[in-house]
């Protein structure tokens, strides 16, 4: 999934701020740098800022503060219409009026391409969203699948370089939207065009992204590969916003380079990583992934530091065995074991030894 | 298996059930005992409409086919002239009234004196040629008593217009219960003594000019209130909702002050001593000599009609650019239009249902508007529903009003039905 795009700033924002209302920041200082070719999704929770940014490249705001490059020109004061943008909107803007060939004539004929011309690339922009058949329709006569599709072509049919796409799968059912994420992935692999994607989704995210800038309070909070993302949050917002995560919280007990001892409230102390905590003493929330915790001895990896834990309640989740327990003090602590053959059940009520790898778990900053 | 149960409650659908019928679990058709099911909500349906109903019968539709099978029939001549109409029937138009067709007059000239009804024989051909009621009022006097033959000779000696052929014409035209001489008047139009279909005399075509100017001003009170209405309308559909609140009560207070009041108003600003022209004096654009004449005008009905129907334009371009995405420009934008070209291709045809709304609404109050063109309109701002009041009011022939009335409704209806092939009248949005 990671075809390593290098970096060369084809769009670039130079610390950029946008504010409303003149009274609060929506986007504090954002310095990012996308790579020609990258598939770049900003992620985050509503509010965060991300929609806002995007909005900031397309042009429909301008930036309070800093400048954004587009290909190593200053975009601020180019119109939208100029940008060379093509841009999937989250309830698609299809225009009512038309039909799906005239949709997709409009950007051509607004930049006064022939006829013979526009009906070659409206050809080939549906064939290659599979859509060839439905120029003569009207947008109200498709589903919602068909008219993101649609939205698609219209926004890849006169060749812009970079493409946007505001949360364009939002409006889908989740079989759908798993489909169209594959899809739209396929087509940037092909195409080789530089996509920024918005969404709110981690799980859309992680599959279809090169790089993942989180969003939170007008930051971005870390911008790395999916893997990265997922295995080396960098912060408890990361940690916490993407996938499911165990936080125990103490105090540092001892700091020797990334090596971190940290004492629990109720006392015991673990291991863990330090990654964004720097003296001894200051609070910190350690992060646990559920599938990285292990109870059977025969397993534990090496190294591993095991707790006593209380068994709270087992949940069947067909491929997992969702368990909860009681840790440390805190009650919703999760494990994830696969339900494989020879899986033990556990019963709520039981107690049982519970461990993972230092590396497993990272010391972040407090909640 | 096949419980009798509530017919709508279980239908069962055999396996290959496209050959027959379905039928519910116990055999009946399925059509029937869904109707059967749903009759009684049909019948709660229609009695809570009822009253409604009866209303506009008995205050709408009853009237209007009356006033409309007015227009067509007015038997003022041929019930009190029955000998006449007979010889007027066997007749062919153009033919010279003999000894027999004077005959006939006299003695329904005499019994029509004697029944008191010559006076609604008078009317009736006066409104086929004007200043002939009293001809038949004072002939009516004199023959009360009875008259000799010859018939001719006496009539003529109590008065020689008996003899104008065009009488004979007008007599002719109205001696059937039906006629379509009103229509032919509304249009200017009458039958000579030939009882061939002539226009009237160059002074008395009035009527064609005024539905022309009728449809005229109403079309471009329409243009006026689209051109000031639809930035309105935007301003009021892309504020913020605070601010459109505040400019939305601006818009409809107009709509809560009394018609009069509003049109009496636009009087004090409008006259030759008025508000606009002594500011215009006051800023140097005019001197006192120049004043301008804004008012008893076209001019005065057109501003005064126009502010008047305003904001039945801008309701329904509101209501429906509200509901437009402001996210169809920006996609336009994005694909590299034009501010203007995207308001062109595709912001304003989707407003289109809203505007077409709009306009035949305004149009259609503009079109039988009455009180503002009789306020402000002096003689060259009088509309066609002006001259419909005077035949109801001024010369009681309501059979000519009925006529203008209907011709006026049947060219709105036309103007309906090409607008509905044109635009669709599927794309009407009011609200």
């Amino acid at each position: 999934m990671t075809n390593t795009a290098h970096d060369d700033g084809f769009v670039v924002f130079d610390h950029v701020q946008k504010s409303y209302d003149g009274q609060t920041l929506v986007v504090k200082d954002l310095n990012l740098s996308i790579g020609r070719g990258e598939f770049l999704t900003m992620l985050g929770p509503s509010g965060s800022g991300k929609t806002t940014c995007l909005m900031m490249l397309a042009g429909f705001e301008t930036a309070t503060h800093g400048q954004i490059l587009l290909d190593g020109t200053n975009i601020n004061d180019v119109p939208p219409h100029k940008r060379g943008i093509g841009m999937v909107f989250q309830n698609y803007a299809l225009f009512p009026h038309m039909t799906v060939g005239e949709n997709l004539a409009f950007p051509l004929e607004v930049r006064g391409l022939s006829k013979a011309e526009r009906d070659d690339r409206i050809r080939r922009a549906l064939d290659m969203v599979q859509m060839g058949a439905f120029a003569s329709r009207r947008p109200a006569q498709l589903s919602g699948g068909q008219q993101q599709r649609i939205a698609l072509a219209r926004a890849l049919v006169f060749d812009p370089k970079l493409v946007l796409m505001d949360e364009p799968l939002g409006a889908l059912d989740k079989q759908l939207r798993e489909h169209m994420q594959f899809e739209i992935k396929a087509l940037h692999e092909r195409l080789g065009v530089t996509v920024v994607y918005v969404t709110h989704d981690q799980g859309e995210a992680l599959t279809m992204s090169d790089r993942v800038a989180v969003f939170n309070d007008g930051r971005i909070q870390q911008l790395a590969a999916p893997e990265t993302l997922y295995e080396a949050p960098e912060n408890s917002f990361v940690a916490g916003f993407i996938g499911e995560n165990n936080s125990l919280n103490g105090t540092i007990a001892d700091l020797s380079g990334d090596r971190a001892t940290v004492r629990l409230a109720n006392g015991e102390t673990i291991e863990a990583t330090a990654v964004n905590v720097h003296e001894v003493g200051q609070p910190t929330t350690v992060s646990i992934r559920p599938e990285r915790i292990e109870f059977k001895d025969a397993m534990m990896p090496d190294g591993a530091h095991t707790l006593e834990a209380r068994v709270m309640d087992v949940v069947y989740m067909g491929d997992i065995l969702r368990t909860r327990l009681m840790i440390g003090g805190e009650y919703d602590f999760v494990m994830k074991c696969r339900n494989t053959l020879g899986q033990t059940r556990l019963t709520p009520g039981d107690t049982i030894r519970v461990g993972w790898h230092p590396q497993d778990a990272r010391a972040l900053d407090p909640v | 298996m096949a419980t009798p149960l509530d017919p709508h409650a279980a239908i069962a659908i055999e396996a290959g059930g496209v050959d027959g019928p379905l039928t519910t679990a116990d055999g009946q058709p399925l059509n029937r005992a869904l109707s059967r099911a749903s009759r009684k909500a049909r019948w709660r349906a229609f009695m809570l409409v009822a009253p409604l109903l009866l209303f506009i019968v008995v205050t709408f539709a009853f009237p209007i086919g009356q006033m409309l099978y007015r227009s067509i029939h007015n038997d003022g001549f041929a019930a009190n002239m029955p000998q006449l109409s007979e010889w007027f029937a066997e007749t062919e138009p153009g033919t010279t009234p003999d000894e027999a067709a004077f005959a006939a007059l006299a003695r329904d000239l005499q019994a029509s004196a004697e029944a008191r009804s010559i006076g609604i024989v008078g009317t009736r051909i006066n409104y086929e040629m004007p200043g002939t009621r009293s001809l038949f009022t004072s002939t009516g006097r004199k023959v009360r008593g009875g008259i000799e033959p010859p018939y001719r000779e006496a009539l003529l000696e109590i008065d020689e217009d008996w003899g104008d052929p065009s009488l004979w014409a007008s007599m002719r035209n109205s001696s059937t219960a039906y006629t379509d001489s009103f229509y032919l008047a509304s249009l200017d139009r009458t039958r000579n003594v030939e009882g061939d279909v002539v226009q009237v005399n160059e002074n008395r075509r009035v009527y064609i000019m005024l539905f022309l100017r009728t449809l005229w001003l109403s079309a471009l009170v329409t243009l006026m209130t689209f051109l000031l209405g639809f930035p309105i309308a935007h301003l009021l559909a892309t504020l913020p909702l605070r601010r459109s609140n505040l400019l939305m009560i601006l818009v409809l207070l107009p709509f809560w002050t009394s018609l009069l009041v509003r049109t009496t108003s636009w009087m004090v600003l409008l006259q030759q001593q008025g508000v606009v022209n002594d500011l215009l004096i006051w800023l140097g654009v005019i001197d006192n000599g120049g004043r301008l004449k804004m008012m008893y005008n076209q001019i005065g009905t057109i501003i005064a009609m126009t502010h008047i129907l305003l904001p039945f334009m801008i309701l329904p371009l509101y209501s429906v650019m509200r509901t437009i995405n402001p996210s169809y420009v920006r996609a336009a934008k994005s694909l590299g239009a034009t501010s203007w070209t995207a308001f062109r291709r595709i912001y304003f045809p989707q407003t289109l249902p809203g505007l077409g709304a709009g306009a035949l609404l305004v149009f259609i109050l503009a079109v039988g508007y009455y009180i503002t063109p009789a306020l402000v309109g002096g003689a060259s701002g009088q509309l066609i529903s002006n001259m419909i009041a005077e035949h109801m009011t001024g010369t009681l022939n309501w059979s000519m009003a009925a006529a203008l009335a209907a011709i006026l409704l049947g060219g709105v209806l036309i103007l309906y039905w090409v607008y509905d092939r044109l635009v669709g009248i599927d794309n009407l949005k009011l609200g």
